[in-house]
């Protein structure tokens, strides 16, 4: 397997393939991020995730257009704004959703699998309707495009080492939210122990339907993000949720790290076998590989040790 | 009624219905391309009523029922494969007698898996058993170690890509995307002719209530009472001596070999089998029929699958945009509305007034008989 290359092309090799994979890991941990807190905080398996990356994604495909038909100058800006708006629109309509549909069956968790996969078929349709079947891409500024050559045969693209940073920022933020505001101290709150935070005042109802719309909103950033690097269609989504799934199980639901830890270990495994097999066969051992682990150990990498 | 019946009075009388239904009205009124159809429908019955017993009375929610349904499926349709590349009709190839797909990816032999497909005996020891085990080694490892609920709904699904993605990846051992197409013969006889598809229509319907048969068997027995206790309140189970892992463990594979049954029957009745009834989305799909059916009602899962696919037939033929919005909604409606399905409907509504009905008919001196329930019974 490693016989044709020289140590130094190997190197190399192992450099820009674990590059690919820490774009691959920003999506994983954007999109984890919220299912995190959705999943994991709140339990509600969340099937529609995907489509509220997308709903994302569309944002910020329809804010770069609007910026090149209006503002051809300010384009190099566009995409913090879109960000913004994709934070709010996914947000927006992740609340919606829980005030409709979440908080009737909070009681019944895998009743919510089969209400939100629901929910992504409509929504999947809904895509298609309005923006067509055909995937649709933005166009990047140009301070995004080319490459950083680190050395000779190392290579970085601007757009992806932005992406990273982009999410480095967020994972920050989402665990200055969660671990250091008295809202998220609320959210724990309510997730440890329901009619004990109803007693002492907090106001659960609200506290959810602000969870779900935080964790959706985090997804429509995703999909913003999501954007700098490949294209999106009605069902590209999909396409993560189970990966998303799988990468939130393996870290422990409950554990931030954990989802960091276990986006890190999937994608780099991932992008690093692609390298040296086909795509599909270094997919199906890298899930084989975290199924089998959870197997072992079902709690996943880092659980939290709570008294059931 | 007694307890160690296999079901009844209302339940002999529901499936005597649904056996007319299946036998005498549908042969009789449609056609064969129809009828066809609604064999392929009936293949999906088997997952539903699979996931009755597994997710109504066991509460265990399998989302990788596709992966039985193809395993079972993919047995059928390599012995068949096997049989339609016999020497004589791959003369054109570079290589005689392997099938083409294998042909196409520069395969020269038949690879070692696939020579014991060439007995029919081992194919249907294969059907029932391949699915089998490989449930029993999920479900062990799973069960096991209590995992359960979400998480092992996850974990199928994970199982259902892992397979999806395995077949299209190795097309010249599975045929990829396109799958095992071109299947012809069963032992010598053509199951391609209308008469064919016939006998394999009533072929299917016999299989079914075997199924049938046996979920009614499973749900009077002990055996039925232990899995609907445990659903309820797993530890008190656990704490009264019964190992829940097994019990669980049962009910995961019996729905995993119905599953498989119904697969392989897809491959008979449709001539070709693919991925994309593997995965994902088929096998949320299948769940959404045992939930419209209704998750506890072993004849509503029947009715639920040819409702369910019914309706998608005739509405993405005239509408294929508004497919997908009914679907979704479909899933939201059942989750909020209607949690027992059409069979919950059913016995709140219609069936204390047919009861009703009887009890003041029979009242009166002139007598009528039974006769009213059937007619009366779910029949759509």
């Amino acid at each position: 397997m490693f016989g044709d290359y020289s140590l130094g092309d190997l190197g190399s090799i192992f450099v820009m393939q674990g590059f690919a994979g820490l774009i691959l890991f920003s999506v994983y941990v954007l999109m984890a991020l919220g299912l995190a807190i959705i999943f994991g905080q709140m339990g509600v398996i969340n099937m529609a995730h995907g489509e509220f990356m997308i709903l994302g994604a569309y944002v910020t495909w329809m804010t770069s257009n609007l910026f090149q038909t209006y503002m051809p100058s300010l384009f190099g800006g566009y995409f913090f704004l879109a960000m913004i708006l994709a934070f709010l629109a996914s947000g927006a309509l992740g609340m919606l959703v829980e005030w409709v549909l979440i908080r009737h069956l909070y009681k019944r968790p895998l009743d919510t699998l089969l209400a939100t996969w629901g929910l992504s078929l409509m929504l999947q349709q809904a895509y298609r309707s309005v923006f067509g079947a055909r995937e649709v891409g933005v166009e990047l500024p140009q301070w995004m495009l080319g490459s950083l050559h680190v050395t000779d045969s190392i290579e970085v693209p601007i757009n992806g080492v932005f992406v990273m940073c982009l999410t480095v920022l967020i994972t920050i933020s989402v665990a200055y939210v969660m671990y250091k505001s008295r809202w998220g101290r609320q959210v724990r709150a309510v997730v440890q122990n329901r009619i004990m935070a109803g007693a002492v005042g907090i106001n659960t109802e609200k506290v959810d339907r602000y969870t779900y719309g935080l964790g959706c909103g985090i997804a429509g950033v995703a999909g913003s993000a999501f954007t700098m690097i490949g294209s999106t269609g009605p069902t590209s989504g999909q396409l993560y949720i189970v990966d998303t799934f799988l990468v939130v199980v393996f870290g422990g639901a409950a554990s931030l790290l954990g989802t960091i830890a276990s986006a890190f270990s999937i994608s780099q495994t991932q992008s690093t076998l692609e390298f040296f097999m086909s795509g599909s066969m270094a997919k199906v051992l890298t899930l084989l590989a975290v199924v089998g682990i959870l197997m072992l150990r079902p709690q996943g990498l880092f659980a939290l040790k709570v008294r059931k | 009624m007694t307890d160690n019946r296999f079901f009844n009075r209302s339940e002999l009388i529901g499936i005597l219905v649904l056996a007319v239904f299946l036998v005498v009205v549908l042969p009789l009124t449609l056609d064969v391309f129809r009828l066809n159809l609604v064999a392929k429908y009936l293949t999906y019955a088997f997952v539903a009523l699979g996931l009755v017993i597994c997710w109504g009375y066991g509460g265990i929610l399998s989302l990788g029922q596709g992966v039985f349904f193809g395993l079972g499926g993919y047995c059928m349709a390599m012995f068949l494969k096997l049989e339609a590349s016999s020497v004589e009709n791959t003369k054109i190839q570079s290589t005689p007698g392997i099938p083409d797909f294998m042909d196409w990816n520069q395969i020269t032999a038949l690879p070692f898996f696939w020579k014991p497909f060439n007995s029919l005996t081992f194919t249907i020891a294969a059907i029932i058993l391949v699915p089998g085990i490989f449930a029993l080694i999920i479900g062990t490892a799973m069960f096991k170690r209590r995992v359960g609920g979400t998480y092992f709904a996850i974990i199928t699904q994970a199982v259902a890509a892992i397979l999806t993605i395995l077949i299209v990846g190795q097309q010249g051992y599975t045929g990829g995307i396109n799958g095992m197409t071109d299947l012809r013969t069963l032992k010598g006889w053509d199951i391609r002719p209308d008469h064919a598809k016939i006998v394999l229509y009533f072929f299917e319907v016999g299989c079914l209530f075997v199924c049938i048969m046996i979920a009614q068997f499973v749900r009077h027995s002990k055996l039925g009472r232990i899995l609907v206790a445990m659903r309820e309140k797993e530890d008190r189970v656990r704490f009264s001596g019964y190992s829940v892992a097994n019990f669980k463990i049962f009910a995961f594979c019996i729905a995993a070999v119905f599953a498989a049954i119904g697969g392989a029957m897809f491959a008979l009745n449709v001539g070709f089998m693919s991925p994309s009834f593997v995965g994902i989305v088929p096998s949320i799909e299948m769940v959404i029929y045992t939930a419209v059916g209704g998750r506890l009602s072993i004849l509503g899962a029947i009715y639920g699958t040819l409702l369910v696919n019914f309706a998608k037939t005739s509405l993405s033929e005239t509408f294929p945009e508004l497919w997908l919005f009914g679907l979704g909604g479909l899933f939201i409606a059942v989750v909020l509305a209607f949690p027992n399905g059409l069979a919950g409907i059913w016995g709140d509504y219609v069936q204390p007034r047919i009861d009703r009905l009887i009890a003041s008919r029979k009242s009166k001196p002139d007598g009528w008989t039974d006769s009213s329930v059937a007619d009366g019974a779910p029949a759509e």
